[in-house]
């Protein structure tokens, strides 16, 4: 194991090394509580979980976000449910094979003791948010119901229609707000992070932009978490939202936090096409709709061929590829090979639409077979919104899908206790890359995210903030004002290029290299000529994007350039760490690595190590450590869904 | 489509503002209506305008920000819907759109489209919760709820926070945004402790805020993106009317 990287795992048997670490984590006296400050950035269900829970125990919170309300957090999009290990149904689930499924789900590439963690704590999330007054989904009898979600063979997602995100964030922000309420928490919404500042190399504090007047403030505290999500908007087209960014976390990695397996990517099989070149973020699709509707192109290339022509298309010109190609799970292979195989049909000409860039997903045959009632009661919302959004009527012709950037498994390093590299920062929820590997299984990332902020940073920050004296930091420090003079000037900066192309310009670009060469499937070739036209186009933004307005007043422009301007710095990282895994694992197809069939193929012996990147200063490459990945409880082996 | 736009323009809160003409070409039908004011800040930015400024985020209808008055109503003419979801093809080639901020006395402008819902978050915080801290609490299964009431719970939880409901009603009432929240509260056993208190808190704190009294007129229900029921203005009638009775709390 590498020596910087000290996962910091406790000893003993895998079931008890939460509880013993309960124990043996050190606490602070009540009464002393209140002298400590913490930082939380984002609201989302890691931050509000968090934010709440902290000020709850006695702590000084002060939590932040981007939006105009926390209630805002993109973990609110989440439709399908949130997995926990309860058994309810009595169908063979336990905490074991909830781990179990979590850790083959992502392809070994995630470390045991933390997703052991993640399921013990998964039923304690359940029964805080009923206790909330979440109001999931029930039976007759009154008792919560469960259903089978992403291939699991075991009913173990709890859900609040299509809209348990929604109705799980709204949980953690009534806490969060009672908090606010009891002045334990002070809230600053539409306030952006833009540093992290170290004092005697701990996280002090953050400097943040006020979105309203533009003021840049520093916030000093004894521990800072980082909460603020994914990615995934490095592609432009995603299924994130506009807002959500990566500049609170790239700015830590910058201030010397690793980032961890950044190109680790998930892309959702079952989204709404791009409609042309306006398009400004992609909706997705339950994957519910793979249970009833066939996925298929036809046999020969067809230019353009639209829903309403497909219907007369004869079933001797159709292709059901999945069908075809994987007999025994059909059109319910996981998310990776079904949106794998998607991009191939329209890689050989065989897409569909007008621009070919979208595979049929058919309900014919199951409104024959069970009746449009049937269908309706399924699928009725999906079906409206997909009419909404496409203007065609899934009940009469096909709906058209294509995959879409959807969530990232990598982030920040973390050891056992969510603390990164940078000693009193945390990373918690989809921010950090903990408990996904390379490949999350649906219904676990509101698991993951309310589990970091309820149950385990309580214990482990306590812990962090035990071992150091109360003594505040003044916002006067030296630290912090280099450090909001440095903001300062890369705004002035980019106000002051004045050059000829707008930021979303610049980000489209950038989203293409992305996904042609660092999405679904990659190859060496291509991830090399993607990692110098990032650079350039990094160049380019720096001397020709055109900021509009001044910094004293609310300026979207102004924000959209400060994120994008990170999301460069990143996108050539994420390069940098899929052309070192040469392997193909979870959702990444590395082209070199596949079996003979066309398939996947991990490398285990040569990549069973989390990739950690070290900032190394402007311009510089990034320094890859490498954490190994020991597994102890399970046996790694190859998937196959033939 | 080629479209003639009136938008609300205002620099911040201080400024007067008033209403520019747009004229935007080449508008597709597949577009959502934010994407169409993304074509136009395009076009203003390359002409070194000030783009359009306009709150909007999740961009599927679900985190309540986007908050446009098209053409008079709020989230615009198609029922069920907020602006994010509402698609060029709903507007006819030659339109002339309006588009203004929400309007409420207590919904200041922050900049052209967006406002100030700060005003929510404090009536959230004078009661929109169950006083229970992280861990402690019964199993999930402990206390069985039937099914039709958490169905219902579940209708009034829906609610996106957006304000739809103060834009459209004539007194800029809250009320069908307060009574979501209290009516999914005094339905479950979870909320029953503090269901006095609660109904009353946040009244009086939407009162405080500068919202208007609900005369029963209905159109926030008829504008809601969520379809959040009258219903649960009326449970929230009987709530404070019952608490009343008992009062200790304000």
């Amino acid at each position: 194991m590498s020596k910087i990287l000290d996962s910091k795992v406790p000893e003993g048997a895998l079931a008890e090394k939460w509880s013993k670490h309960k124990f043996n984590v050190k606490l602070v006296n009540p009464a002393n509580k209140r002298k400590y400050d913490i930082i939380v950035v984002g609201t989302g269900l890691a931050g509000a979980s968090a934010a709440a829970s902290l000020g709850e125990l006695g702590y000084n919170v002060k939590a932040f976000c981007f939006q105009d309300s926390a209630r805002r957090a993109h973990s609110i999009a989440a439709q399908g449910g949130i997995n926990a290990a309860k058994n309810y149904p009595n169908d063979g689930d336990s905490v074991f094979r909830l781990f179990y499924d979590t850790i083959k789900g992502g392809d070994y590439r995630s470390r045991e003791a933390n997703v052991y963690r993640l399921a013990e704590v998964s039923n304690n999330i359940i029964d805080q948010c009923v206790a909330q007054g979440v109001p999931f989904a029930r039976d007759y009898g009154g008792l919560l119901d469960n259903r089978s979600f992403g291939g699991a063979q075991v009913s173990r997602t709890f859900y609040a229609r299509g809209q348990t995100g929604q109705q799980l964030l709204l949980g953690a922000y009534s806490a969060l707000t009672r908090q606010v309420a009891n002045g334990k928490v002070k809230l600053y919404d539409r306030t952006e992070m833009l540093d992290l500042v170290l004092v005697d190399g701990k996280a002090r504090g953050i400097v943040t932009r006020n979105l309203i007047t533009g003021k840049i403030e520093s916030h000093s505290a004894h521990a800072v978490v980082l909460a603020t999500g994914g990615y995934g908007n490095v592609f432009f087209l995603s299924t994130n939202a506009m807002g959500s960014n990566a500049t609170a976390a790239w700015r830590a990695h910058k201030k010397g936090a690793f980032f961890a397996n950044p190109s680790f990517t998930q892309i959702h099989p079952t989204c709404i096409p791009v409609s042309g070149d306006h398009q400004s973020k992609l909706t997705l699709m339950s994957e519910s709709l793979r249970n009833d509707g066939r996925v298929w192109v036809p046999k020969k290339a067809i230019k353009g061929l639209s829903a309403k022509d497909a219907v007369s298309l004869p079933e001797e010109d159709r292709d059901y590829f999945l069908e075809r190609k994987y007999p025994s799970f059909g059109n319910l292979v996981p998310r990776d090979v079904a949106s794998r195989n998607a991009k191939m049909m329209c890689d050989e000409g065989r897409g569909v639409g007008s621009t070919g860039l979208a595979v049929f997903l058919d309900f014919a045959d199951a409104i024959k077979r069970s009746g449009k009632d049937v269908i309706t009661a399924k699928y009725g919302n999906l079906f409206d919104m997909y009419q909404q959004i496409t203007g065609d009527n899934p009940y009469e012709v096909p709906m058209m899908i294509y995959p879409a950037v959807h969530y990232t498994m990598g982030g920040l390093w973390v050891d056992y206790n969510l603390m990164t590299t940078v000693p009193g920062l945390y990373a918690a929820g989809e921010c950090n890359f903990s408990d996904h590997g390379a490949n999350r299984l649906g219904a676990s990332a509101l698991m993951q995210g309310l589990a970091d902020g309820y149950f385990v940073l309580p214990y482990t920050i306590g812990d962090y903030l035990a071992n150091m004296p109360n003594e505040k930091v003044s916002t006067d420090h030296e630290a912090f004002q280099t450090a909001e003079k440095e903001v300062k000037e890369r705004i002035n900066k980019l106000l002051s290029v004045n050059g000829n192309k707008t930021v979303d310009e610049f980000h489209k670009e950038l989203g293409k290299i992305m996904w042609d060469y660092c999405g679904m499937s990659r190859n060496e070739e291509g991830l090399k000529k993607a990692k110098k036209m990032i650079s350039e186009i990094r160049k380019e933004f720096w001397e020709n994007v055109n900021v509009i307005g001044d910094n004293h007043e609310m300026n979207q422009s102004l924000e959209k350039a400060n994120r994008v301007a990170d999301f460069l710095e990143l996108g050539e990282v994420m390069v940098d760490d899929a052309l070192q895994r040469s392997e193909s694992c979870g959702g990444h197809f590395r082209e070199e690595s596949q079996t003979p069939e066309g398939e996947a193929l991990r490398i285990d012996d040569m990549f069973s190590f989390v990739a950690a990147f070290e900032y190394a200063g402007d311009n510089q490459p990034e320094k890859l450590h490498k954490e190994d990945l020991v597994f102890d409880n399970v046996k790694l082996t190859q998937r196959s869904y033939k | 489509m080629n479209l003639t736009l009136k938008i609300w323009r205002q620099k911040n809160q201080q400024d007067k503002g008033g209403f520019k003409d747009y004229k935007i070409s080449d508008i597709s039908p597949d577009m959502s209506f934010l994407e169409m004011i993304d074509v136009l800040n395009e076009d203003l930015v390359k002409k070194g305008e000030d783009p359009v400024h306009f709150d909007h985020d999740c961009r599927e209808g679900i985190c309540g920000m986007c908050s446009m008055v098209i053409n008079g109503r709020p989230h615009g003419p198609k029922q069920a819907i907020t602006t994010c979801q509402l698609h060029m093809r709903s507007f006819s080639d030659g339109d002339t759109i309006t588009i203004e901020p929400w309007r409420a006395k207590a919904f200041p402008v922050i900049k052209d489209l967006v406002v100030d819902r700060t005003p929510f978050e404090r009536i959230m915080q004078a009661g929109g919760y169950v006083s229970i801290n992280t861990g402690g609490v019964p199993d999930a299964n402990a206390i069985p709820i039937p099914k039709n009431m958490a169905e219902d719970a579940m209708d009034a939880a829906a609610c996106i926070g957006c304000g739809a409901c103060v834009a459209s009603c004539k007194n800029a009432s809250a009320m069908l945004f307060v009574s979501a929240k209290v009516s999914q509260l005094a339905l479950l056993p979870q909320g029953m402790i503090e269901r006095k208190s609660r109904v009353e808190k946040m009244l009086m704190q939407m009162d405080a805020e500068g919202f208007g009294a609900c005369t029963n007129t209905g159109a926030c229900s008829a504008e809601c993106p969520k379809e959040i029921s009258l219903t649960h203005i009326a449970r929230l009638n009987r709530e404070y009317y019952s608490a009343k009775v008992y009062s200790e709390n304000v």
